[in-house]
Formats: structure tokens, sequence, C-alpha cells
């Protein structure tokens, strides 16, 4: 039977992470709780907007209203990296060599392990920003469309285009797909290899959540009353086929999604604040959590595969053992 | 390419979001050296009780150092539906959605705009995104204008007049530097572009601030309350473009207000603005046919939409014990019930558009076969 430990902390929790496979939550008010051996808490910005899991270097990236992009390590060390002005930091991305990436208005910058910085300024805001899974390359989610840019290289930035406002950005772990959320209620993808669109429509919602499953065979979204599966293991990735729709409800949304490190799982997060897990092959769930006091807005997986690290928009957060 | 669609035939509900009053959100609009960075600076110093988060395009003199100025790219993004008219401001809801995650450190939002921007988007914003729209309400459209400048601006954009039509409250600032017949005249012109509007006559953004915060000119059930004389009869026809000279005796022959009591030397129609585009359309009605009305309105705002600046309205339908009352941004529209008729009132239909190239006897046409029979 799974068992939840909880963790209830005021406010907004922007993401739930493993660092060091401690359980780390980041609110929106910058503060970075942990469980280790206690709760304890560090201050990170003031005014916490995103974050992403730097899991080759076990680190969380945040950026914030403060303008600034900061490092938290596994034992609480927080590290300011960079600074672009008075102007909200919206986006930040970790990628290969040490490389981190953050948005600041219509500028992207690139900041090398050695601490320089190069930045790409665009027409529009940049709305989301990602790293490629291979190469010093970034892809930047802005109005119409998307761009990528070879950031340790002069080159000329490629430009995907597709009418509309594209919100967020993810690279296929293969690094053959790029897939963005859009301010509709859809995703879009290119093929980057022959930049062949792929629209993925049909959601009630806006789409604000997407994972990976192993090996990117699968694409988990939130933004429906179920998680919406993609099936990514073709050349053409989901073109003419129909998604997976797991953990059906009737009266909720989901609002998070998180796919197992190695099997074919998800975790689900609903806007009641629900949690489960079901299993692509034959749709199976398993209760993980029962309804709390607001949406699930972040989980992860542990390294061992057997806890979720998870946090809501209302602050209850807490660790799942599937094992109990 | 390929489209790949879900089958989906369930319900198409939003997520319940987190419980908690929605933020009311004043937009502030103006021409450059209208006053809109006085009125400001008023609003972030002045000692009203009420703490402000502030959305604006640059810091520029705000010489106010504040957590909760927020600087944002305007970003206006079309809606991929196929209406030209349906755009949002895109930076305007990843702001609203990171400060409202923080809900407890501020009582409201003002957004100001550049001087040139077309206010339509920011309204669209906060009808038309979901997110946003289940945080925070339009509370309303404030339009500082220049008593000086005005008929320059009005010769040489279009941006000046829709910030004049579009707007809930018109404060008619600079008052001090023309004389009261470039006053009264300058006040006909906003009158004749938008008769909806509540208009104060200030000298340096000096007006009340309860004038301008907190309006609820958005709120369907409040809305109109706050005007309770909303398109009263005239002594004229109904569906005239007001000229200037022209009264309208439904602002101030009412108390509770500090609408600036002036002279008028009759009707004066003939008089043309030449540079006013921007034209009204008041329409009065008896009680209407719920099965033809809907269809009605909703035909109107589909084809005219993009000519539509604003739409407002209180409609009787017959059976109904109730006051319905409707608003609309293009092709946006909302409507409720508000109150039910009060026993002396008469149960009458009263729209205004206000938007271009309007077919004024058209629509008279057409709403009054809306009219039950």
């Amino acid at each position: 039977m799974p068992t939840v430990a909880p963790l209830d902390l005021e406010g907004h929790c922007v993401a739930a992470v493993f660092l060091d496979d401690v359980p780390h939550f980041a609110l929106a008010d910058g503060s970075i709780h942990r469980l280790d051996h206690g709760h304890k808490t560090e201050q990170a910005n003031d005014g916490l907007l995103c974050a992403f899991h730097d899991s080759a270097n076990d680190r969380l990236i945040t950026g914030g209203e403060d303008g600034k992009v900061f490092a938290v390590q596994a034992g609480g060390a927080v590290e300011q990296l960079a600074e672009a002005g008075r102007k909200w930091i919206t986006s930040v991305a970790a990628g290969p060599q040490g490389a981190i990436a953050y948005a600041s208005g219509r500028t992207a910058f690139v900041r090398f392990a050695d601490g320089k910085v190069k930045e790409f300024t665009h027409p529009r805001s940049v709305e989301g920003i990602a790293f490629a899974p291979k190469g010093m390359r970034i892809g930047v989610a802005r109005y119409n469309g998307a761009t990528l840019h070879f950031a340790a290289t002069e080159g000329k930035p490629v430009e995907l285009e597709w009418a509309g406002a594209h919100t967020g950005i993810a690279f296929s772990p293969d690094g053959n797909f790029l897939v963005t959320t859009m301010q509709e209620n859809a995703l879009h993808g290119w093929k980057l290899a022959d930049g062949k669109h792929m629209r993925m429509t049909g959601y009630p919602a806006k789409v604000k959540s997407l994972s990976w499953s192993p090996k990117g065979r699968w694409l988990a979204s939130s933004g429906a009353p179920a998680a919406i599966v993609w099936p990514f293991q073709g050349k053409d990735g989901p073109m003419g086929k129909a998604p997976l729709e797991l953990g059906t409800r009737g009266n909720a949304m989901v609002t998070c999604v998180s796919c197992h490190p190695s099997q074919d799982v998800a975790a689900i997060g609903y806007d009641d604040g629900m949690v489960l897990a079901a299993r692509f092959a034959d749709g199976k769930e398993v209760l993980l959590r029962r309804p709390g006091k607001g949406a699930i807005t972040s989980m992860a997986w542990d390294s061992e595969e057997r806890r979720i690290a998870f946090g809501s928009a209302a602050g209850d957060c807490g660790v799942i053992d599937i094992a109990g | 390419m390929s489209d790949t669609q879900m089958s989906d035939t369930r319900s198409s509900e939003t997520g319940a979001g987190e419980s908690g009053a929605q933020i009311p959100v004043t937009v502030l609009t103006g021409y450059l050296g209208s006053g809109k960075t006085t009125l400001l600076n008023r609003i972030l110093s002045e000692n009203h009780g009420k703490r402000y988060a502030v959305i604006v395009n640059e810091f520029g003199e705000i010489g106010i150092d504040n957590d909760l100025i927020v600087e944002s790219d305007e970003e206006i993004y079309e809606m991929n539906n196929g209406c030209v008219c349906c755009t949002v401001r895109g930076d305007l809801i990843r702001v609203v959605e990171g400060l409202m995650r923080r809900p407890g450190r501020f009582d409201a939002i003002v957004v100001e705009t550049t001087g040139l921007a077309d206010p339509a988007p920011v309204a669209q914003t906060f009808f038309m995104d979901d997110d946003v729209r289940s945080k925070t309400k339009l509370d309303a459209v404030v339009a500082l204008v220049d008593a000086k400048h005005l008929p320059l601006r009005l010769k040489d954009s279009r941006e000046a007049e829709d910030q004049i039509a579009f707007a809930d409250v018109i404060v008619l600032n600079k008052t001090d530097l023309v004389s009261e017949d470039e006053l009264r005249a300058v006040e006909a012109t906003v009158r004749a572009i938008n008769p909806a509007a509540k208009i104060h006559r200030t000298q340096r953004s000096g007006v009340d601030l309860a004038e301008v915060l907190n309006r609820g000119a958005f709120d369907l059930k409040r809305a109109l309350e706050n005007d309770p004389h909303f398109l009263e009869a005239h002594d004229h026809d109904h569906d005239h473009v007001c000229g200037p000279g022209c009264d309208h005796d439904h602002h101030h022959h009412h108390d509770g207000h500090d609408h600036h009591h002036h002279d008028h030397h009759g009707h004066d129609h003939a008089s043309p603005i030449h540079d006013v585009t921007v034209q009204s359309v008041s329409l009065r009605g008896g009680e209407m046919d719920p099965k033809k009305f809907f269809p009605w309105i909703e035909k109107i705002t589909q084809m005219e939409g993009p000519n539509i600046l604003r739409l407002k309205g209180i409609v009787a339908f017959r059976d109904d014990p109730e006051r319905y009352v409707i608003q609309g941004v293009h092709m946006i529209i909302e409507g409720d019930h508000q109150r039910a008729w009060k026993d002396n009132e008469k149960h009458e239909s009263r729209l205004v558009f206000i938007g271009r190239e309007l077919d004024a006897d058209r629509l008279r046409k057409s709403f009054e076969a809306c009219q039950a029979a």
C-alpha cells in the first residue's frame, strides 16, 4: 500500500524534486524546503517563478521576479548564477556541460559553466526555453513558432513557424522532436529532421505539464480529465495516431504528469490534489494520494523509483512511498 | 502535415482552481502626457489602505520603488480561432499567473498601457484566458484625456479615440490649460465618442481615487447600479450620434456623483466633429423575446465584432421578473440576470453600441424586431 508523508507549507509550490535523493520543494516566495533529517529551509529568489531540475549536476535552477537565477544544491547551498536586470526571469533550463539558459523579456541567455554569458534577442517575448539533449543547442518558444540557436557558435538561428502563441518547449530525449505547449488548448510538434508538423489538439484546457517516458517512447501531458499520452515510437511521432487516455476522471482535471524513470507508468496529479499512477500497457490505476487542498503543480521520482515528491498550488506537499 | 485529434466527448469544464475571491484589475489608458504617471504615482503612494500590484511597459518616470511594479513587454497575441479581433496580451497572462501565486501581497492590480495601446487586447485577456479569468476580474477601463491636446490627438491617431470609446471612466485632465468653452467642446467630443462612460474633470490627475478604482464596471451585477440612469430616456431621438453641446441629462439629474454640471445651449446635432470616426448607437425598446434576442445579439457580435468596441445594455424579457444585463468587447459578450425589476420600474430594454461603421438604422430595426409580440 502506498503511504504519504505530508509536508504542509504556506504557498504555491513551483517545483518538487529530489536532489541527492532528498525531497526539495521550491515555493513561489523563493523559499526552498527539504526533508533531510527534519524540515530545513533555504532562500533563493525574492519571488520564484520557474525552476528546472538539472539532473546531470543534481541541482535545481530557479528564476524569479528579482531578475536573478540561482542554483540550489543538495545539502542547501544556494548560489546566484546570473542577474538580468529588472525584468522577471520567466523560464530556466539546464543543458550539457554545466550550461544553463534563462529568459527575460525578449532575450534568451545562455550561461556556460565558465560563467561566460551569451545573449539571443528576439522580436517577441521568449515564452519558454529548453536545451536539446545533444550539442549546445537551445530552443525558444515564441509567438508564431520556435527558434533554435547553436549557443556555442555564431550560426544563423533555425526558425520553425506555426501560427499562434507558443508558451513552453521541450525536446524529445533522442533529440528528434520538438514539442511546444500553446496558449490555445493544444501542443505543436516538429520532426526536426524534415520540419514536419504535428498538431496535437482536442484538449479542453491549456497544457501546462509535459513528461517524456523512458527513451522518449511516449509523451504524457496535462490539460484534460485524463493524462493524454502521445505515442512517439514511430519515426513520424504521433502523426495519425490516437493518444492513450489514462486515469480518466469525470469531475477533475489533470494538472501535472511525471513519467516513471524506467517503466511505462506515469504519476498523474489532478486539480483537486489527487495523485494516481497508471500503466500505459493496460491503463491499470493505483491511487497514490487522496484529494488535498490544491491542484498538483509538480512531481518527481527518486532514483530508486520508489518515492514521488509532489507539490501543490496550496502548499500541501509531500512524499509518496509507493511500496509503503 | 498530419492532424492528430484525440477523441473527446467529455465536458469542457476547466480546473476548479484555488478558492478565493477574484482580484480586481483596473486598466489605465491614455496618451503620452495625459497624466497617467501622475495618477499611477498617486495610486501607489496615497494612504488609501489598499495595496496595488502595477504592471507597466516601462518603469519610466514612476519615482517609487516598489516590488510590486512589474515591467512587461507588451505582447499582442492573436488567437488561432479565425477571429481577427480576438487578441490578448500574452505577457499579461504570464505576469498575472505569477502574481497570483502569491495573492496575499496585494488587493488589486493596475495595468498601465502604453500611450498608443489599443485597450481591447488588454480587456479581452481577462475574458479569454481561463486561468486569468478564474483568478482576476476586469474592474474598469480608465482613460486619461489631456483636455488641451485631445483635438490634436484625434487628428493624428485612431488610438486616442479607441481609448475613449473603450473606457468606463474618463478622466478629463489638465482642465486648467483650456478655457471653459474649449473644455465644453472637448467634453462634448468625448461624449460623442462614448456616451456611456463617466467623465471626471480634473487638474494634475486630481480625481478622487474612489472614482477610478474598484468600480465594478465589468461586474454585471454592479455595473449598472453605479449608473442607475444608464441610457435613460432623453428628450430626443435615441439612435442619434451625439454631437457637441448634446446634453446627456442622465448624468446630472441625480445625486451621488461629482460630475461637473455644465451649461448647455440646446441640442446641436448638426455640429460635425471631423476627426471622430467612432460613433455610438443607443437603442431602446420594450420587452424582448429571448428566442429572438439571443440569436440576434449573437449574430450582430459575430458579424460586426471587429467594428464593435464596447456594448452595454439592460434587457427586459417578457415574463421574466429579473433585469438582464449584457456587455461586450468586440466579439465577446456576457450576460446575466442582475436583479428583480422594481415595482415602479418600466420594463424596457436599453442597449448602447460604441464602434465604427455601425449601421444605426439596421441595428435599430433588427433590435426592435426582437421585441415580444
